[in-house]
């Protein structure tokens, strides 16, 4: 077992706020993706997760935990979206764009602001690229309640969000209130989104959480086991580049490790394409022309 | 800073000739993505010690053959979304490694007044007008592919092929942005100005020298502005492309509402 | 046409009076109005643009009316009940989401709930008689996104009656579907409307495959409607006063094809609409 874990490594105060940190917050990404791919608003997360980097830096500025920035802003963004209907499901919207870019340095800004003025170290770092074995153990409470606000809504919702991303005319026909369903949803993506960036950082995240529910979505197509699949393939990635990440303290050039983002951006790339390739029979290919067929024959 | 300034305009102008074709052909998204993985590039190329040119090349062109690849093999959405972060992932390792982490990263990712080094502002400025010269030969083809492609096909305008040479023009225009405004800020510069001019005037050419004229007037204020406050230039070069933006749909709207007014203004959103 | 069931027309379900609708500075619908009654099938036909999905929104009380009332089984309705079944036209489905066929019929059934669903047998064998019902059986278990155009209507259409409905709507339920399809749909709605009792409402552009299972027709034209038994409604001097111009209604075997007449106007006291479009044959 020494081979596989460091020296330490569950002993360490660090590795363990990272281990639980990291897998409640998989778990949020994972369940929010995956009704953030089915809807189509993968750039709505990619967007408040860019903001974030933003709200995060500008946190620092003020002496406050990045945590309070990222919620700050998503809230906003999110906001921004419900108002401005700005649900675009290809994402290519070069005004959304623009507007990010503006984002993006003011976040350039404040990240210059913060290494020479609040004498913040690797505040570029930590904000674009997560810093999980450096998060506030004080900060595991508040951590664990938003992750359960977040997750509570999306299962609270679940059919409704399931029956409006179906169709949100059938369900409006329904007395579905479609309107409100989406902004709980976006509430719940907010709130996933900032947790992540937490781990890996603003502008990462998006990897979290769509990658592990791309996965879940090839792989089942029930929608109760796609939520537990991209849950737990979300946990899995984490915690196996936790440990990657504290074992690369060894691994060349020695003495620094390897960052856990991109153990876990590498992981979920490699599990993504693994799931892309084509197993004859794994995935149920119904002949719907045979089965007319069949249909037709019966009637005659 | 010198050096940086005459990049710089050399920049402005590619930005401003190949934005135009990037808005025109719905493109932003690789404009968004090939600089994210040269940006790796630039990483690993600092990590052994090679040219940083070198390494934004060689990754941005790999990157723009990989995005042009996939976006034909249909749904891209989530993979290209994944090889972005990826890249970006990678660039993170490859810097982490180095001694210079967080300063490298910042220069990469927000550009640096002086990120230019006198050793690449020739390769630089000699990228630059292939870059510019390559758009106005092609200027017919792509803008006929750009805007009817079934109709280009007729008259042997073959879209694959043309797409290719675009790709490969936005990977050489990152290899010569990145070190300037940086890589999350390549984006704004190559399509705001572009996006502006167009909220402006409908008339190809026209748009084409205001994308310029507007690049150029961002890059220079970005570079006065970097170099008085000690401010990253990727902070200028995202407010100032935001803010152009803003005011020429302001304009572009406002003219819009007089009756008289030819609908000139074309929308730019795409 | 074998008849299945004695096609005994139950009480009224649904009476719209004087529906008028103004969408945009223009007047989509004009005092339309006509009555549906359980156990028949009623064609709502008109053009695209004529305005029948607007009609069906102002039914589902997703649209306010102008002016009018509609009367739900005897009581007039300004809230939304869910008695009423919907099949939309266009329902985009990915192929990637994750729902079955049985998903989306259960759905139906309790989509509108907050939580999570319980397993249950009893909610698993009505969905899976609601399925048989339409003859999806043996494709329950598929993707939805997968299915064919024909599969996913039947499928929508096992979803909108699983909660019992008295009403069921369905806006261009045949389009997109090749002949077979269409049949199949066609006889599907008819035997539902008379075995389950219920009223049901399908709009489409042509009226033609409907002719063999509509007991009553409402045709819509320049935002005003006329309503009745097919041989009632759809005659020259009807559609030519509907339309406001001279319309030939020509029977061709078991085919009817309404064409657009010469340009000499029929006598008419009121505006032409301006949606309705110059065509040869409708």
């Amino acid at each position: 077992m020494g081979f596989i874990f460091g020296p330490g490594f569950f002993q360490s105060s660090p590795v363990q706020v990272a281990l639980i940190v990291g897998a409640v917050v998989s778990v949020v990404s994972g369940v929010v993706g995956v009704f953030t791919v089915v809807r189509g608003q993968a750039f709505s997360g990619h967007a408040l997760a860019d903001l974030g980097a933003t709200g995060g830096s500008g946190a620092f500025l003020l002496g406050l935990n990045q945590l309070w920035g990222f919620l700050v802003i998503a809230a906003v963004a999110a906001g921004a979206i419900e108002l401005l209907g700005l649900r675009r499901p290809r994402g290519r919207d070069l005004a959304t764009g623009i507007v990010l870019g503006a984002g993006l340095g003011l976040a350039a800004l404040f990240l210059y602001l913060d290494t020479s003025f609040s004498s913040t170290t690797g505040a570029s770092i930590t904000i674009l690229f997560g810093s999980i074995f450096a998060i506030d153990s004080s900060l595991v409470p508040v951590i664990a309640v938003l992750t359960a606000i977040s997750l509570g809504t999306v299962l609270l919702l679940y059919r409704m969000l399931l029956f409006s991303s179906l169709s949100p005319e059938m369900a409006a026909a329904r007395t579905v209130p479609v309107r409100a369903v989406g902004i709980g949803y976006l509430v719940a993506l907010a709130l996933a989104v900032s947790l992540s960036a937490m781990t890996i950082g603003a502008v990462l995240s998006t990897a979290l959480l769509v990658g592990p529910a791309a996965c879940a979505l090839r792989l089942t197509k029930r929608p109760g086991l796609a939520l537990a699949l991209a849950a737990l393939i979300g946990v899995a990635v984490t915690w196996v580049s936790i440990v990657l990440a504290y074992d690369s303290y060894y691994w060349p050039p020695g003495g620094r490790g390897w960052p856990v983002s991109f153990f876990v951006v590498a992981l979920i790339f490699t599990a993504y394409l693994l799931t892309q390739i084509p197993i004859p029979g794994w995935f149920s290919r119904r002949q719907p022309g045979r089965a007319m067929v069949d249909v037709g024959m019966a009637r005659r | 800073m010198v050096n940086t300034w005459l990049a710089a305009t050399m920049v402005a102008v590619v930005a401003g000739v190949l934005g135009f074709f990037i808005v025109l052909r719905g493109a932003a998204f690789i404009a968004h993505a090939v600089p994210n993985g040269a940006f790796a590039g630039a990483a690993a190329a600092g990590l052994l010690g090679l040219s940083t040119l070198l390494g934004l090349g060689t990754f941005a062109v790999a990157g723009a053959l990989s995005i042009s690849w996939l976006s034909r093999r249909g749904r891209h959405d989530v993979v290209t979304a994944l090889a972005l972060v990826m890249m970006l992932g990678l660039g993170a390792l490859f810097l982490s490694m180095s001694e210079e982490y967080a300063s490298e990263i910042f220069s990469l990712l927000f550009g640096d007044v002086v990120g230019v080094s006198s050793a690449e502002l020739l390769p630089i400025l000699a990228l630059g007008v292939a870059c510019v010269a390559a758009v106005l030969v092609l200027f017919r083809p792509l803008m006929l592919s750009s805007v009817m492609p079934e109709a280009g096909e007729a008259r042997g305008v073959r879209a694959q092929p043309l797409e290719l040479c675009f790709v490969l023009l936005v990977a050489l225009a990152t290899t010569m942005t990145v070190p300037v405004v940086g890589a999350f800020l390549m984006f704004s510069l190559m399509t705001a100005p572009a996006a502006a001019a167009r909220s402006l005037t409908a008339r190809p050419l026209l748009a084409m020298g205001l994308a310029v004229l507007i690049a150029l007037a961002i890059v220079w204020v970005a570079i006065a502005l970097s170099y008085l406050s000690a401010w990253p230039i990727g902070f200028f070069v995202g407010t100032l492309g935001a803010t152009s933006y803003g005011l020429a749909r302001g304009w572009a709207g406002h003219r819009q509402r007089r009756p008289l007014s030819a609908r000139m203004a074309t929308d730019p959103a795409r | 046409m074998p008849v299945e069931a004695a096609r005994v027309a139950g009480d009224e379900v649904v009476r719209l009076e004087g529906i008028s609708v103004w969408l945009s500075g223009r007047q989509v619908l004009r005092e339309v109005s006509f009555s549906l009654r359980a156990a028949e099938v009623t064609g709502l036909i008109g053009s695209n643009g004529a305005g029948k999905t607007t009609l069906f929104r102002v039914i589902l009380g997703l649209q306010r009316a102008s002016a009018g009332r509609v009367w739900m089984r005897g009581r007039a309705h300004s809230g939304r009940l869910p008695a009423i079944g919907y099949v939309p036209q266009t329902v985009a489905l990915d192929p990637d989401m994750p729902l079955r066929a049985r998903d989306v019929v259960g759905l139906g059934l309790d989509g509108q709930r907050l939580g999570i669903p319980l397993p249950s047998r009893q909610r698993r064998q009505l969905v899976d008689e609601m399925l048989q019902a339409v003859d999806a059986t043996h494709f329950a278990d598929a993707r939805v996104g997968r299915l064919s155009g024909g599969e996913q209507r039947r499928v929508l259409i096992a979803h909108a009656l699983i909660s019992r409905p008295q009403l069921l709507l369905l806006d261009e339920p045949l389009i997109n579907l090749d002949i077979r399809s269409e049949q199949e749909v066609v006889e599907l709605l008819s035997g539902i409307a008379r075995q389950q009792r219920i009223a049901v409402l399908i709009s489409a552009h042509d009226m033609n495959p409907l002719l063999p299972a509509m007991d009553r027709i409402v045709y819509l034209a320049a935002g005003r409607a006329a309503s009745g038994t097919t041989d009632e409604v759809v005659q020259t001097e009807v559609l030519s006063k509907l339309y406001g111009r001279q319309v030939d209604v020509i029977r061709l075997r078991d085919r009817v094809l309404v064409v657009s007449g010469s340009d000499e106007s029929v006598a008419a006291d009121h505006e032409h609409a301006h949606d309705v479009a110059e065509r040869g044959l409708i």
